[in-house]
């Protein structure tokens, strides 16, 4: 995982922009390195678990589902935390997808369908999620209280 | 070439394959895809599958976890078994309330009461 941007923007905020290669080890880094400015911050323990799991959803889509699983794709990660809020872009090398033809999980037509849960956890989770065009690139944020 | 270690630890209670995780956090794709190979060949070792899968040790869980979680599901009750969860963090269990899987799995507080529930 390569780090090409690394900004506070004010006093106790930070930002990175980071591209994600190797997929579990890349995840991993992500991971620890969002629960650090979390927990610095002082982010509660359920907000923490909310986000985990959420970038957890977001980063293996993007590898699983956007890049086909190709290792000579990358995803493209940008974090911006603040005392306020958690902003996160997670950006693949696929040609982009229309959230609203996922079919609902919850439905029972589908319940018992092994896949198609991880959009519907990110946005449970996340206080605010957007698929840019062309549905590539997902923006997500989670506000504290 | 080297034995692959297993993600699960499993026992025989009472007629019953109790399974717990070796993994706090059942993430990685890979392990996974293992840990669904190893519920197979126990579903598949038995005529009436009685699947008992504790997560008491289990901290993160993703929906590729959950997707396995399914697939095994659909396999017991394709055998006429009978698969239960139990010992379920709390915020993991409100991910089988998000996505409506506490209808489709039996989900028990314990592991005793849900060895107590088989017939």
């Amino acid at each position: 995982m390569a780090p090409t941007k690394s900004r506070p923007p004010s006093s106790g905020d930070f930002s990175e922009r980071r591209v994600l290669r190797d997929q579990r080890t890349d995840i991993e880094d992500a991971q620890s390195l969002v629960a650090s400015h979390l927990a610095a911050l002082g982010y509660e323990a359920s907000a923490c678990w909310a986000i985990r799991l959420a970038l957890e959803e977001a980063i293996t889509n993007a590898f699983r589902h956007g890049n086909k699983n190709d290792p000579a794709k990358s995803v493209r990660f940008m974090l911006r935390i603040s005392a306020h809020q958690a902003y996160f872009e997670v950006e693949d090398d696929g040609p982009g997808f229309d959230p609203t033809t996922v079919p609902d999980p919850t439905h029972d037509e589908n319940i018992e369908i092994p896949s198609g849960r991880g959009i519907m956890l990110i946005k449970a989770y996340m206080s605010e999620v957007a698929y840019l065009p062309p549905g590539n690139r997902l923006s997500m944020t989670y506000r504290r209280g | 070439m080297g034995s692959v270690a297993s993600r699960l630890n499993v026992r025989v209670q009472n007629g019953v394959t109790r399974i717990e995780f070796v993994d706090r956090n059942i993430l990685d794709e890979t392990n996974i895809a293992q840990i669904g190979e190893e519920l197979g060949r126990i579903i598949d070792s038995q005529v009436n599958p009685k699947l008992l899968i504790c997560f008491k040790a289990v901290e993160h869980l993703s929906s590729a976890a959950l997707g396995t979680l399914i697939t095994v599901n659909n396999r017991v009750r394709a055998k006429d078994g009978q698969l239960r969860l139990s010992d379920i963090d709390p915020q993991i269990y409100e991910v089988f309330v998000i996505t409506k899987l506490n209808r489709l799995f039996h989900i028990h507080e314990t592991a005793d009461k849900a060895l107590a529930s088989f017939s």
